[in-house]
C-alpha cells in the first residue's frame, strides 16, 4: 500500500513514467543512429549485436509490463505468461517459416523444411494462409488472447484464486511446452522454428531491417506503455486494484470481478503474445523451450525487482535482471542461477516494493 | 543311435550335438559315447572328471559333462550350473573352482572346491580363468541342468528346469518329462510337465492324441504354448493346413482365443499395477507437499529439490560404503531424511516464517531457493546424472506368467509407499507431535494460548514433510538417474496431485496420486506417453476450475472464508 | 459438464439487468424457510423475516445466533440449503450473483470495515458510486460534475471532507467506518444491510449515526444489526431477536424486551 502513496508522492507528476518516454525516445533516436552512422572504429559505434541485445530487451520489458498488469495491479500471480509471449512467437514464427519458401533445404515451395522432412504431404489446416502478413497479425493477438479468454473464463468464474491459480497457470504452460515437443503437433517439435530469410519482403539479415524492427519494437513498448498507463489509471484500473485489495467488497458494491479479471488477463496475454511475436525475428528462432515454467517465473522476478504496481518498474526490472543475466552467463555462468535465486529471495524478503519502492524510501527519508 | 559314429566325424556334427548331449541319459547311449572316444581313455573317477575338464576338447567335455551329470556326485549340478554360467574356474595347474561371481574382478574373492564343495581362500585372481565353453555346449548344458534339476528338491529349479526343457522340446527333455510326471507333488509343476508333454503330442501322428493336447494346452498362456497352437492354424505355403484335421484346428483356434482373452486380462492387469507404480512414485512426491502445503498451507516450491537432495544423499551413502549396498540403500532412508529434514527446518527458519500469510511471496522465493539448491548440487557433484546402484534383491523381476511380470524395483516402491503413508499417517494421529501439528493448522491462536510453541511446531512440521520428500528421493534413485534436475520434474506433478487430492488430506493425497498414475498408464497405450501427460494436466486444470478444493474438501465455514 | 450447467456459465456471463424493483406490496424483502448448516451445524433454521418498504428494522441476537449469515444469505455470499429469498415483488434474490444483487439495490456494510486501503477516500467513493459497472463502460467512465457534487456532498455528511485524498488504509478504526457507511450512501441502494455500525465510534459519533440512519429510513429501508442496546433503543421502531438461526421474538424495542424467552436467551434462566 505504500508504494502508490510513496511513488505518487515521489512522482507527483508521475515523473516515473515521464523518465520513461524519455529514456525509451533517447533509445529510439540514439541506437540505431549510432549504429548506423558511425563506423565501427568509432567510439560512440553501437554494434549490431548490442542493437539486437537492446531489442531483446525491449521485448522483455513489454512482457514484464503484461505481467505486472495482472500480478501488480490485479494481484494474480501467473506462472503461465510466456505461454502467450510463445504463441504470439510462435505466430510470427510460422508466417517467417512460410516466407522461406523454396530457399529452404529441401526448396519445397510449400512446405517448411521440418515438414518435408516428416514426410508431410501437405500443410496442417492450421498453417494455411500464414504466408500473408495480415493473417499472421491477427493470429498474434488472437491465439494467445483466444487462450488467455478460454483459461480466465473458467478459472475465474469458478473463483480459482492465489496460489492455486499460479499452479495451474504453471500447469497450462507446462503441459503446452509438452506439446509444442511433439513433432505431430506441426510446429517443428524440439528445434521448433527458425532459420527464417525475411520479413515483408526485407531480408533479415540485413543491418537496416534489424534497425527497423528495433524501432518497431521500441514503437510498440511505447504503445504498450502507453495503452497500459491509461488502462491503470482509468477507473477500471481503480476498479482491479480494488479487487487485488478487497475481492469481496467489489463485489458487494456491484462489480463484477470475475469479468474484470478476464479482461485484464487477455489484454495481458495479448501484449505478452505481441511482445513474443517482435522477439522472435530479433533472435532468429522459437521454440518450445520458450514456454518452460521457468522462464515464466523469472519475468514475475523481474517485475518484483523493478517494483510491482508501477509499470516503469517494471520495464527497469526486466531491463536490469536481463543485463544482469547477459553479464553473467558471459563472464560467471556458474554464479547466475545463484545470483538468479537470491535475487528471488533477497526481493521478496528485503525489498517487497523493488527498486522502485526503495528509490521512493531514500527520497522520503531525504525530504 | 549307432550312426552317432559315423556321424562325428561329419561336417553336421554341430546340428546333433545336442541330440547327442541329451541322448547320452538313455541307457544304451553310454555304449555309443564310449564308442565315440576312442582316441582318448575317458577318466571314469568325479574326481578325475573333474581334473580332466579344462584341458579336454569340446566333443570330450561333452562326454564328461554327460557322465558328470549321470555321477550322482552332490556337487555335480552346482559345477554344470556354473559351467553354464562361466563361473567355473581352472588353474593352470588343472585345479577346478566354482566362484560365486563370473565378474573376473570379483571371481577370485568366493571360491570353492568343484570336488568338495569346501570355501577355498587365498587363490591369486591371475592364476585363474573360466572354463571355456561354446554354443553347443551351452545348449548341451542347459538340458543337463534342467533334466539334473528336475529332480531337484527346491520346487522353484524343478520350475525353471520344465520351463528350460519346453523351451528346446526334443525327445529326451519328454522322456525325462514323462518320468517326473507321476512323482512331482507340487500341483503348479504337475500341470506346467502336463503343458510341456501335451505341447510334445502336438507332434504326435495320431490326430486323437493331438487334440487330446490341444484341449490340455487350452487356455495355457505360455508363449511356447501359444506358439505351438499357432502353428497348428496357420498355412503352408500351398494354402493347405498345417494341420489336417479340422477338429484340431477347431480346437486350436478356440484354445487360442482363450489365450489372448487371459492375456488381455493380464494385460490390463499389468496396466494396473505400472499405474499403481507411478501412483505410487506419484504419492511418496506429493505426501511430504501435503505436509507443508496442506497442513501448513506453505507453498514450497523447493519440494522437488528436498526429493533430489534424498535422491544425492543415497548416491553419497553408496559412495562411502560400496561394498555393501543393500545396507546403503536401508541406511540411506533415516539420512535423507535428517539431510532433507534438516534443509527443511532451515527453510523455514531461514524464509518461510518471515513470509506468513503471504503465499504469493513464499512461493516467489522457494524457488529462488530451488534455483540455488540445484545450482549447489552441480557446482558439488557435476551437471551430469549420476546412476545409483540397486541391490540385489531390487533387480530382476518377478514372473507370474508369460503375459504378466512385475519388476521388483516397482513392486517395492509399492509398498515402501503404503510403509511411509502408514508411518506418516501414525506420527500425525498417534504422536503429541502430531496432535499439535494438527493444533496448530486448525486453530493457531488457540494453539498458541494452550502453550503450544507454534514456532517450534511450525519449524518441525516443515522439517517433517521436507524429510519425508527426502525419503522419497531415496526411492526416486532406484528408478531414475540422480541428476540436478531430477526434483524439477516432481514439482508440478506432486501440486497437481495434493490439489487433486483435496489440500489437507492425507488420504485424498494417496488417493489422487494413485488414481492419477493409473489413468496415465491407462491413457498410455492409445495415446503415447507425451500426450498422457498432456491430458492428464488438461483435465486437472479443468477439475481445479471446477472443483478448487479438490476430490475431499475441508468444510466449514472457517474454510470458506 | 451437463448442458444445464453450460447454459447456467454462459447466462452468468451475461449483464442481465435485473428487473425493476416492484414494493407493490409494500414489503422490500421476503426470507421464507430459509436453512443453511455448515457440517451439520445449523447457521440458520428455517428463518422467516419480512422487511417493510422505508422501515428501520433492528436485529440483535446473541452469537452465533445467525445474522452475519442472514446477510451473507441476503447478498449472495452463501446460498441457502432450503427456503427462498425475494427482494421486492420480482427480483428472486437465490438467482442472482453477488454484484448483481448489489446492483439490484442492496447495499451492505460489513461487520470489519472493508475499505480499498490503496485508493483515497474520494477513490473509495467513485468506485462505489451509483452507476456504470460493466468493464468496457467503466474504462472510459468520467466522473460529472454532478457525481462529483455527489461524492463531495456525502463527503460532508460522513465528515470526511478534510481527508478526501488520503488513503484510504491510512484512517482510523471510526473514519473507515464512516468511509463505509459514505459507500453505502452514494452506491444508493433500496435496502441497506449494516452490521455493527457504531463498533468502535465515540459517543458523539454514535449520536450522529443513530441521526443519519434514522434519516435515512424512509425513502429506504434499512436493516442494522447491532450489540449495543443503547444504540438499538435510540433507533428502533421495530426489533428481532434472532436466537439460532430462527427469530426468537419481534416487536417493539419494549415488548421484545420484556419478553421472557429473551430474557432467558441473553441472561440465561
Amino acid at each position: 500500500m505504500i508504494i502508490k502513496t510513496l511513488s505518487e508522492r515521489f512522482f507527483a507528476t508521475d515523473r516515473g513514467s515521464s523518465i520513461f518516454f524519455s529514456l525509451l525516445l533517447l533509445v529510439t533516436v540514439l541506437v540505431p543512429t549510432l549504429n548506423l552512422a558511425t563506423g565501427e572504429g568509432s567510439f560512440l559505434h553501437i554494434p549490431n549485436y548490442s542493437v539486437a541485445l537492446i531489442g531483446k530487451y525491449m521485448c522483455y520489458a513489454m512482457l514484464a509490463i503484461a505481467v505486472d498488469l495482472i500480478w501488480g495491479y490485479c494481484g494474480i500471480l501467473s506462472l503461465g505468461h510466456t505461454a502467450f509471449f510463445a504463441l504470439g512467437g510462435y505466430a510470427m514464427g510460422m508466417y517467417l517459416m512460410r516466407q522461406i519458401g523454396t530457399r529452404g533445404v529441401y526448396a519445397d515451395p510449400i512446405l517448411p523444411d521440418f515438414m518435408v522432412f516428416l514426410n508431410w504431404k501437405e500443410l496442417p489446416w492450421f498453417w494455411h494462409g500464414m504466408d500473408h502478413f495480415w493473417l499472421a497479425a491477427i493470429m498474434i493477438v488472437l491465439a494467445p488472447g483466444l487462450l488467455a479468454y478460454v483459461f480466465g473464463w473458467f478459472a475465474f468464474r469458478s473463483r480459482v484464486t492465489g496460489v492455486y491459480l499460479s499452479i495451474i497457470t504453471q500447469a497450462l504452460t507446462y503441459a503446452l511446452l509438452l506439446a509444442f515437443f511433439r513433432n505431430e503437433m506441426g510446429f517443428g517439435g524440439n528445434n521448433g522454428l527458425t532459420d527464417f530469410k525475411d520479413i515483408l519482403g526485407f531480408d533479415l539479415q540485413a543491418q537496416s531491417t534489424r534497425v527497423a524492427l528495433f524501432i518497431a519494437t521500441a514503437v510498440a513498448l511505447g504503445l504498450a506503455y502507453f495503452t497500459s498507463r491509461y488502462v491503470v489509471r482509468s477507473r477500471l484500473g481503480r476498479v482491479i486494484e480494488a479487487v487485488r485489495d478487497a475481492e469481496s467488497r467489489t463485489r458487494f458494491i456491484g462489480y463484477k470481478v470475475e469479468s474484470y479479471k478476464l479482461w485484464v488477463w487477455t489484454f495481458s496475454a495479448v501484449l505478452a503474445g505481441i511482445a513474443g511475436a517482435l522477439y522472435v525475428p530479433q533472435v532468429g528462432i522459437i521454440n518450445p523451450g520458450e514456454f518452460a515454467p521457468i522462464n515464466s517465473i523469472e519475468v514475475v522476478v523481474w517485475v518484483a525487482v523493478g517494483g510491482r504496481g508501477t509499470l516503469y518498474g517494471a520495464a527497469l526490472g526486466a531491463v536490469l535482471v536481463n543485463y544482469a543475466k547477459t553479464y553473467f552467463t558471459a563472464a560467471l555462468p556458474e554464479v547466475w542461477l545463484y545470483a538468479l535465486g537470491a535475487l528471488f529471495i533477497g526481493v521478496t524478503l528485503f525489498l517487497p516494493q523493488g527498486i522502485v519502492g526503495l528509490i521512493s524510501q531514500l527520497a522520503r527519508r531525504r525530504a | 543311435m549307432n550312426e552317432l559314429p559315423k556321424m562325428k566325424n561329419q561336417t553336421a556334427k554341430i546340428f546333433c550335438g545336442l541330440l547327442l548331449a541329451l541322448s547320452a541319459i538313455c541307457a544304451n547311449a553310454q555304449d555309443a559315447a564310449e564308442d565315440a572316444a576312442p582316441a582318448t581313455v575317458l577318466p571314469t573317477t568325479y574326481e578325475a572328471m573333474v581334473a580332466a575338464l579344462p584341458e579336454a576338447s569340446y566333443d570330450d567335455k561333452e562326454l564328461l559333462l554327460q557322465k558328470i551329470s549321470q555321477s550322482g556326485n552332490p556337487q555335480a549340478p552346482n559345477l554344470l550350473h556354473a559351467l553354464l554360467d562361466g563361473r567355473l574356474m581352472a588353474t593352470e595347474a588343472g585345479k577346478v573352482y566354482i566362484s560365486q561371481s563370473s565378474d573376473e574382478a570379483l571371481a577370485a574373492k568366493n571360491l570353492s572346491d568343484a570336488i568338495t564343495g569346501a570355501a577355498v581362500t587365498g587363490v591369486n585372481a591371475e592364476s585363474i580363468s573360466p572354463i571355456g565353453t561354446n554354443n553347443r555346449l551351452r545348449k548341451g548344458l542347459r538340458a543337463l541342468c534342467a533334466q539334473l534339476d528336475l529332480a531337484s528338491a527346491d520346487a522353484d529349479a524343478r520350475s525353471k528346469a520344465v520351463q528350460s526343457i519346453m523351451r528346446d522340446l526334443d525327445e529326451a527333455g519328454t522322456a525325462a518329462l514323462r518320468a517326473r510326471l507321476p512323482l512331482e507333488k507340487e500341483s503348479s509343476i504337475q500341470k506346467s510337465i502336463s503343458s510341456a508333454l501335451a505341447l510334445a503330442d502336438l507332434q504326435s501322428a495320431d490326430a486323437n492324441i493331438r487334440l487330446a493336447a490341444v484341449e490340455t494346452l487350452s487356455g495355457d498362456i505360455s508363449s511356447e504354448v501359444y506358439n505351438g497352437l499357432t502353428t497348428l492354424i496357420t498355412k503352408n505355403d500351398d494354402g493347405s493346413f498345417t494341420e489336417p484335421d479340422l477338429r484340431v484346428r477347431t480346437a486350436a483356434a478356440e484354445g487360442i482365443r482363450k489365450i489372448e482373452t487371459r492375456r488381455k486380462a493380464y494385460g490390463a492387469l499389468e496396466t494396473l499395477f505400472f499405474g499403481l507404480s507411478l501412483g505410487s512414485v506419484l504419492v511418496l512426491a506429493a505426501i511430504g507437499l501435503a505436509i507443508t502445503f496442506g497442513v501448513m498451507g506453505v507453498i514450497n516450491m523447493a519440494h522437488g529439490e528436498l526429493i533430489m537432495l534424498g535422491a544425492y544423499t543415497t548416491y553419497v551413502m553408496q559412495l562411502l560404503m560400496p561394498q555393501h549396498i543393500a545396507l546403503s540403500l536401508f541406511l540411506s532412508v533415516p539420512a535423507a531424511f535428517l539431510v532433507s529434514g534438516l534443509v527443511g527446518v532451515g527453510i523455514e527458519r531461514g524464509i518461510v516464517r518471515f513470509l506468513h500469510g503471504r503465499p504469493l511471496e513464499t512461493l516467489l522465493a522457494t524457488f529462488g531457493l530451488s534455483l540455488v539448491l540445484q545450482q549447489l548440487v552441480r557446482s558439488v557433484f557435476s551437471p551430469l546424472n549420476r546412476s545409483v546402484a540397486s541391490p540385489e534383491f531390487m533387480s530382476g523381476s518377478l514372473v507370474i506368467n508369460d503375459a504378466f511380470s512385475v519388476t521388483y524395483n516397482r513392486l517395492y516402491i509399492v509398498f515402501f509407499m503404503l510403509i511411509v503413508f502408514a508411518a506418516l499417517q501414525l506420527i500425525l494421529k498417534r504422536t503429541s507431535l502430531g496432535l499439535k501439528v494438527r493444533a496448530v493448522s486448525q486453530n493457531r491462536a488457540m494453539a498458541r494460548a494452550m502453550g503450544v510453541r507454534t514456532e517450534w511446531i511450525d519449524a518441525a512440521t516443515f522439517g517433517l514433510g521436507s524429510g519425508i520428500a527426502g525419503v522419497a528421493g531415496v526411492a526416486l534413485s532406484q528408478l531414475t538417474n540422480v541428476g540436478p534436475n531430477l526434483g524439477q520434474a516432481y514439482i508440478i506433478d506432486s501440486f497437481m496431485v495434493v490439489v487433486f487430492g483435496g489440500v489437507g488430506s492425507l488420504w485424498g493425497t494417496l488417493i489422487s496420486g494413485m488414481s492419477l498414475g493409473v489413468v496415465n498408464k491407462l491413457l498410455e497405450p492409445w495415446a503415447g506417453a507425451v500426450m498422457a501427460k498432456i491430458l492428464v494436466l488438461v483435465f486437472l486444470i479443468v477439475f481445479i476450475q471446477k472443483r478448487p478444493r479438490g476430490l475431499f474438501p475441508q468444510k466449514g465455514r472457517s474454510v470458506e472464508n | 459438464m451437463s448442458m444445464t450447467s453450460i447454459g447456467r456459465l454462459l447466462s452468468r456471463g451475461h449483464y442481465s439487468a435485473p428487473p425493476p424493483l416492484d414494493l407493490s406490496h409494500n414489503i422490500v424483502l421476503y426470507l421464507e424457510g430459509i436453512s443453511v448448516s455448515f457440517d451439520g451445524f445449523k447457521a440458520l433454521n428455517n428463518l422467516n423475516l419480512y422487511i417493510e418498504a422505508g422501515e428501520l428494522r433492528c436485529i440483535i441476537g446473541p452469537n452465533g445466533a445467525g445474522k452475519t449469515t442472514m446477510m451473507d444469505v441476503i447478498t449472495g455470499k452463501t446460498r441457502p440449503d432450503t427456503g427462498s429469498a425475494w427482494f421486492g415483488q420480482t427480483i428472486d434474490l437465490l438467482a442472482l450473483s453477488e454484484p448483481e444483487i448489489a446492483q439490484a439495490g442492496i447495499g451492505r456494510k460489513f461487520q470489519k470495515p472493508t475499505v480499498f486501503p490503496n485508493h483515497t477516500v474520494f477513490e473509495n467513493l467513485e468506485l462505489a458510486l451509483a452507476g456504470e459497472r460493466s468493464v468496457w463502460k467503466v474504462l472510459f467512465a468520467k466522473l460529472s460534475p454532478s457525481q462529483i457534487a455527489r461524492i463531495d456532498q456525502v463527503l460532508e455528511t460522513v465528515g470526511l471532507k478534510d481527508h478526501r485524498s488520503t488513503q484510504a488504509g491510512s484512517l482510523s478504526h471510526g473514519q473507515k467506518q464512516w468511509l463505509e457507511i459514505g459507500m453505502m450512501l452514494v452506491q444508493e441502494p433500496k435496502l441497506m444491510l449494516v452490521d455493527e455500525p457504531v463498533a468502535g465510534m465515540t459517543p458523539q459519533e454514535t449520536e450522529k449515526t443513530a441521526e443519519l440512519l434514522v434519516s435515512l429510513a424512509g425513502e429506504r429501508s434499512v436493516v442494522v444489526v447491532e450489540h449495543d442496546m443503547d444504540f438499538v433503543r435510540s433507533i428502533a421502531r421495530t426489533v428481532t431477536v434472532l436466537h439460532e438461526g430462527s427469530v426468537l421474538a419481534e416487536g417493539s424495542i419494549d415488548k421484545v424486551q420484556n419478553d421472557p424467552k429473551v430474557v432467558e436467551v441473553y441472561l440465561g434462566e
